[in-house]
């Protein structure tokens, strides 16, 4: 077979492999459900690094087959010797330059991402979140009460509304992680961190401790409702006149 | 007897470790007497001894061993002992055992220890795969559970894989740059002994009260500073390993520049000593880092210091960022000797010389600089702040362009090759392909929005062990099947090799591929259970695993076999151009009868009569090149 038509073939079949790699991106499910608008920002960002990778991959994966096809070691063969090629300059700026441009390029989309997803907008609440040796606690200020400030096992925030989290911790380093949402951020002792989030669709999603924190550790869950601003309202009135709300 | 007892070796070795043990409670009782009870409560306190004995015991052990004999001697002012060579070079097992100044004898005690290490540490990883294969599992408790992952990574990291390319490196650099041993023979000798050491305090950790430690390898504060004192064990073991690593770094940068033969310009060097060279770089530079990181949690503990104590004015994301400024140089500590590996291998198994020769080399030390500028990519989530993120994401996709250098350099050395697809070369390929897979995470990984939903998620875990596991190990079996008759003399049993790679890349891809989508889809690391939607992957992955541990064992049979009984084989069965092939298998005791002449480039193969070294006297010019000391094999 002629090296035109064996190179042919493995570029059709790379391209081959390509279009069902990328098909299959598409297909499966690699996020939980995505319940906010982080999510689907996060969500793009990762199926645009997974199509640009499946080409690299099939490259690097078809150049070592086709290799090992047409040069692999004959009977007879045994004491030859392969071509002297040393090198080939503008080979090998290409090879720089292009995954250079393509890497800064990704790099430039994902700070877009970045930017968009933690842009602080106009209106926005606040809701604390306490970790500690094994238990999420949350705290809703007076200016969200209308009262007094609430500290609960719950978690309950409005739909279609940025609620910016104020993260601590009374002990060791833990980490507040809403799958669904795609953010956490570490609870450090002795600063506060946060992370903002507006989430878009209802239901109820774990809220899982995400850095190792103990014995414990992998018990350490909760969970977020995401509610109507009405039933948000409704609920936190409903805390209020509970007096063993408090923990 | 007597004499057993006053001469260096093992059993001076133990006894001077019970003195030692003993000079660690006389210590700490007479400080803690002299200072009073207004601050101790008690004299004699476990933790206090514990510590001060995990640091005295195993240096009096040391001591006892002889590793300082030499050393203490001249300092004591006596006269100059000629030297005997009596500590170099071995004739029988015993010598594997004592202190001894040959380099490949050190080459194969650091091998065989760091094996022994990785047969250890991937039967921690059975347990807890075991512990993981269905949700809410008892295999283990959840305490025991955290200790099998820190013992697990740090015995792979600190007592396997560093090590092992350090051995190899011993038993390689010298001979392929016609030395007759190392700059620092003595010191070498001494860098091997500090492993067993750290090493038996690690797994020693599991006896201690309150368990192993269980922090992570990563050992963050505050958790580690309040842990149970299983947490000393590691933090003292870790300095016990960095020494080491130190030691044989600061050996081979001195060997590499000094001691090449005649002609050996640094363009004439095989890749492998460039990336020897390199990697030991970034250990002298970075290594007291995490010694540093961990003399902080030491001090906290032990004497009441408030570096990581927020409400006294400590800053707990400190420990972070010292403790990464080490961690991130020392992956690429564990993966450059593998990347020079790879091109020794590539090059002899496809006749042709390595493609780009001088980018590979640039491409080291790109890395070598860039590595030092990436570690806070560990700390996207770590709640720093925020405008650190954004230049250390830049960076960590910059570091990406060396890394591809290298990639597609090896592929183009393979076109128009003549591809011997025997062990080393199938581990070779099996490597570039997985390892692109690895590296093909971490430049996800290095997305700032990406790597908020998956940090500390099984998506890292998975990135982990493709570029470790993929990666690093790949390259160690690669090396260890290329070189095994050149240590040994013998042959391995090429079918079992082939049954050894295909196992290990069937059960490793499927072990760590999985990975990535549970860990997309939320399943956190470092947890003794999980949520039940995770059940059928987790087992899927466990069976998997047990697969790709019992493939390891295939390699340990066939290297022990081969070892004691295989077929004897030729100088240099590979046919290599580099100077290590040119002396007998296994190497006369000062490796060269002759210091050769480098006449030329390492791999010219394919090229009429290129010559790299020869053994003759230095040619004339206008003869250079007429012997064909490449294909001769030479020495006793």
């Amino acid at each position: 077979m002629s090296r035109r038509r064996s190179v042919t073939i493995t570029i059709l079949l790379a391209l081959a492999a390509v279009g069902i790699g990328i098909w299959l991106s598409y297909e499966i499910r690699w996020f939980p459900v995505a319940a906010s608008k982080q999510a689907v920002n996060t969500d793009r960002l990762y199926h645009v690094l997974v199509i640009a990778s499946i080409p690299i991959f099939v490259l690097v994966l078809s150049t070592i087959l086709y290799n090992v096809w047409q040069f692999r070691m004959r009977p007879g063969e045994e004491l030859k010797d392969g071509a002297p090629i040393h090198g080939n300059t503008r080979l090998e700026v290409f090879w720089t330059a292009i995954p250079t441009v393509l890497l800064l390029g990704l790099v430039g989309y994902s700070f877009v991402v970045l930017r968009d997803n933690e842009k602080k907008p106009a209106n926005e609440i606040k809701i604390g979140v306490t970790g500690q040796q094994f238990v999420w606690t949350y705290q809703y200020p007076r200016a969200l009460t209308g009262g007094a400030p609430l500290n609960s096992y719950e978690l309950y925030i409005p739909r279609n509304e940025s609620v910016q989290f104020q993260i601590h911790s009374r002990d060791v380093i833990h980490a507040f992680w809403v799958p669904a949402f795609r953010l956490q951020e570490d609870a450090v002792p002795g600063i506060t961190t946060n992370w903002r989030v507006t989430a878009t669709r209802l239901g109820t999603y774990p809220v899982i401790c995400n850095l190792l924190c103990g014995a414990g550790h992998s018990l350490m869950r909760s969970a977020v409702h995401v509610v109507t601003q009405a039933r948000f309202q409704e609920w936190l009135k409903s805390q209020q006149s509970t007096t063993a709300g408090a923990p | 007897m007597v004499a057993q007892l006053k001469a260096p070796g093992m059993i001076r070795g133990a006894w001077m470790f019970l003195v030692g043990i003993v000079f660690a409670f006389l210590l700490t009782w007479v400080i803690r007497a002299a200072t009073g009870h207004a601050t101790f409560h008690h004299y004699i306190s476990g933790d206090a001894i514990t510590t001060v004995a995990l640091i005295a015991a195993p240096l009096f052990f040391l001591v006892g061993l002889g590793g300082f004999d030499y050393w203490f001697y001249w300092a004591s002012g006596r006269k100059t002992r000629p030297e005997d060579h009596s500590g170099h070079g071995a004739y029988t097992w015993r010598d594997y055992f004592r202190i001894n100044t040959d380099h490949k004898v050190i080459g194969i005690q650091y091998t065989v220890n760091s094996f022994i290490f990785l047969l250890i540490g991937g039967l921690l990883a059975m347990l807890m795969r075991a512990q993981l294969a269905q949700p809410g599992s008892h295999f283990v408790s959840a305490n025991t559970f955290n200790g099998l992952f820190s013992v697990h990574a740090s015995l792979l990291i600190f007592l396997f894989i560093i090590p092992v390319f350090a051995g190899l490196g011993n038993y390689v650099i010298p001979l392929m740059i016609g030395a007759p041993d190392m700059a620092f023979p003595r010191l070498n000798a001494l860098s091997f002994w500090l492993l067993p050491v750290a090493g038996i305090m690690m797994l020693g950790s599991f006896l201690a009260p309150g368990g192993a430690f269980a922090d992570g390898w990563t050992a963050y504060t505050p958790l580690s500073d309040t842990a149970p004192v299983g947490q000393v064990f590691f933090s003292v073991a870790v300095q016990f390993a960095g020494a080491s690593s130190i030691m044989t770094a600061l050996n081979f940068l001195v060997t590499i520049i000094t001691m090449r033969a005649p002609g050996m310009s640094f363009f004439r060097l095989p890749l492998l000593v460039w990336a020897n060279f390199a990697t030991s770089l970034l250990v002298v530079i970075a290594t007291p880092f995490i010694a540093a990181s961990q003399f902080f949690i030491l001090l906290d503990r032990g004497l009441g210091f408030n570096f990581f104590n927020a409400a006294k004015g400590g800053d707990v994301l400190m420990y972070q960022h010292v403790f990464w400024f080490y961690s991130h140089p020392a992956v690429y500590i564990m993966i450059l000797p593998g990347f020079g590996i790879i091109s020794e291998v590539i090059a002899v198994k496809a006749r042709k010389p390595i493609f780009g020769y001088r980018m590979m080399a640039f491409s080291l030390l790109a890395i070598v600089g860039l590595g030092f500028t990436v570690w806070a990519h560990h700390m996207f989530t770590s709640g720093m702040a925020a405008w650190i993120r954004i230049p250390m994401a830049i960076t960590t996709a910059i570091i990406a362009v060396p890394t591809g250098i290298k990639v597609f350099s090896w592929l183009a050395t393979l076109y128009r090759g003549v591809l011997r697809l025997d062990t080393p070369m199938l581990f070779a390929l099996g490597f570039i392909t997985t390892f692109t897979l690895g590296g093909i995470s971490g430049i996800m990984l290095a997305m700032i929005p990406f790597d908020i939903h998956v940090s500390a998620t099984y998506f890292i875990v998975a990135h982990i062990h493709y570029v470790l596991f993929g990666g690093s190990l790949m390259t160690i079996f690669a090396g260890v099947y290329y070189w095994f008759p050149k240590m040994t003399g013998r042959m391995y049993d090429e079918r079992l090799g082939k049954w050894h790679f295909w196992s290990t890349f069937v059960f490793m891809n499927a072990t760590f591929g999985p990975m990535h989508v549970i860990g997309l889809q939320g399943m956190p690391r470092r947890v003794a259970t999980y949520a039940s939607e995770f059940a059928g992957m987790n087992l899927f992955i466990s069976i998997a695993s047990f697969f790709l541990g019992a493939s390891t064992l295939i390699f340990v049979y066939n290297m022990i076999t081969s070892w004691r009984g295989g077929p004897r084989t030729v100088a240099n069965p590979w046919r290599g151009m580099t100077l290590e092939w040119q002396v007998s298998s296994p190497p006369p005791v000062f490796n060269f009868d002759r210091v050769p002449t480098v006449v030329g480039g390492p791999y010219e193969y394919g090229v009429p009569g290129a010559v790299h070294g020869i053994f003759a006297p230095p040619p004339v010019p206008a003869t250079v090149g007429a012997d064909s000391g490449a294909a001769t094999p030479h020495g006793p």
